[in-house]
């Protein structure tokens, strides 16, 4: 029985996530994580004409490096989850069509890293797939011009905004865990310990519902997803049983610092501290005060770009044992919120454990 | 004394105008409606028109300005021309501005490329 509780599902066999990496823009690169990523734009257009194809060049290049350091072909991948912010999914589209690979096209706004986790995990535990990958972007420029202004407008921006993350993050998931230093040639399974083989899974998810409190600030999207984060991890421990105990760190996607405070405070009222184990992607990426990014990062690039080059690193050197890794999204599009529509926040469990 | 008028009046209404971009919530495309609008209906309150003259250029230029200068505009082309000249008068009054904006815009844009925010 994999299913568990009312909204998660327990995996008898849990996945393994054999390779990830990062590409980040030129802002994230000076932050505090800019030694850990992979790759580093020179400048924000990675040598494109077009923000949206600057977007889908770090998607493309993100896959690329992640197939690399698994040492696979695109062919061997069975399936891709793939998603960014802007409409009909375009980034994912154009960067990652000639790989040639299946591909579910995702749209969960700053969630998608969890969406497309999840459900990478999910078809490989199932057996439809050896190796699945999930992929997510998002890009300051391309985004500010899907759901504010394009950056020629010249607008200005209020200090309690977000800041939308350069970056794009891909994760290769197989049955099998990779060999030593991802020198495995599939001959995998094996119980290869050998340095740097650490074997990281994922033996659950908790899938998140849509929460609405009615906020219509979209300058605010931290206080919009809160709720939601805060839905996700308490039924997250009422369905396997757990507290924050069990997690050495909680990690959600893009809250800031505004929807963190939000987010302990509800959870507080439920009966759950999660005060000393929580931290946010979004507040990790930059340093507020140096780099003007007011409340913290957002986008799907946020979480994507943080989990693969800053916490996956922590749980293989084992500084970290296990993480809930909770991205968080605001469902609003320029339609809707111009309709005078609220914002629904969602949210994604994803636990990830050092095997 | 004429620029120094100009620079003081067009000042404060920047000024009183990035107030509320910071303390309100209205987004930008509201704010600049707002205030073509207040400009139209000062102008009809024969108020704007003398304090224009008083501050020049420091009056004209911000969207206060363009919202009196459409309301001049048809208020001249109805006396003129009766009732078409509700349609006609605001773009003819504003044709210089409008076009000036369009034709540098694009001359702009054919040797600049926006860059990313820091």
């Amino acid at each position: 029985m994999q299913q568990t509780g009312k909204q998660s599902l327990r995996f008898a066999e849990a996945p393994f996530i054999i390779s990830s990496a990062s590409v980040a823009g030129t802002k994230e690169g000076e932050g505090p994580l800019g030694a850990e990523f992979d790759v580093i734009g020179r400048d924000d257009r990675f040598g494109q004409e077009t923000w949206e194809e600057a977007e889908s060049t770090m998607q493309k290049e993100a896959l690329t490096l992640a197939l690399g350091k698994a040492h696979l072909k695109a062919d061997e991948i069975r399936y891709l989850f793939a998603g960014d912010l802007l409409g009909q999914d375009i980034a994912s589209s154009f960067g990652l069509m000639d790989f040639g690979i299946p591909l579910f096209g995702l749209y969960g706004a700053c969630s998608t890293c969890g969406e497309a986790l999840s459900l990478a995990a999910m078809t490989i535990a199932a057996g439809y797939a050896d190796r699945a990958a999930a992929v997510t972007s998002s890009h300051f420029a391309s985004a500010e011009k899907q759901f504010r202004f394009p950056l020629a407008y010249a607008n200005q921006r209020p200090r309690s905004a977000t800041w939308t993350v350069t970056g794009g993050g891909a994760y290769i998931l197989a049955k099998k865990a990779a060999g030593g230093a991802f020198s495995g040639d599939g001959a995998a399974g094996s119980q290869n310990t050998g340095s740097g083989g650490c074997r990281i899974r994922i033996p659950g998810i908790t899938t998140g519902k849509i929460v609405d409190f009615g906020i219509k600030d979209s300058m605010n999207m931290g206080a919009a997803m809160a709720p939601a984060a805060c839905d996700l991890i308490a039924q997250h421990f009422e369905d396997f049983a757990c507290g924050p105990e069990c997690y050495d760190r909680i990690v959600t996607g893009d809250l800031g610092t505004v929807g963190q405070e939000i987010l302990i405070d509800l959870l507080q009222k439920k009966g759950y501290d999660i005060k000393d184990r929580h931290e946010d992607c979004g507040i990790e990426i930059y340093d507020g005060a140096s780099q003007g990014t007011g409340a913290g990062g957002s986008g799907c690039g946020c979480s994507a770009v943080t989990l693969s080059a800053h916490y996956l690193k922590m749980l293989e050197d084992g500084s970290l044992k296990k993480i809930l890794f909770v991205p968080t999204g605001a469902l609003l599009s320029p339609v809707s919120f111009n309709e005078g529509k609220s914002v629904p926040g969602i949210a994604h469990g994803v636990i990830i454990e050092r095997g | 004394m004429e620029y120094w008028n100009a620079f003081w009046i067009g000042g404060l209404i920047c000024a009183l105008v990035q107030i509320l971009m910071e303390k309100t919530k209205m987004m930008p495309g509201r704010i600049m409606v707002l205030l073509v609008c207040t400009g139209a209906v000062l102008g009809a309150l024969q108020i704007y028109q003398p304090f224009a003259d008083f501050a020049g250029a420091g009056a004209n230029v911000p969207l206060l300005g363009f919202g009196n200068l459409l309301w001049k505009g048809v208020k001249e082309a109805v006396d003129d021309e009766g009732f078409i000249g509700i349609f006609m008068g605001g773009f003819k009054a504003s044709a210089a501005g409008i076009s000036a904006a369009l034709v540098l815009s694009y001359i702009v844009s054919l040797f600049s490329k926006p860059q990313m925010k820091k």
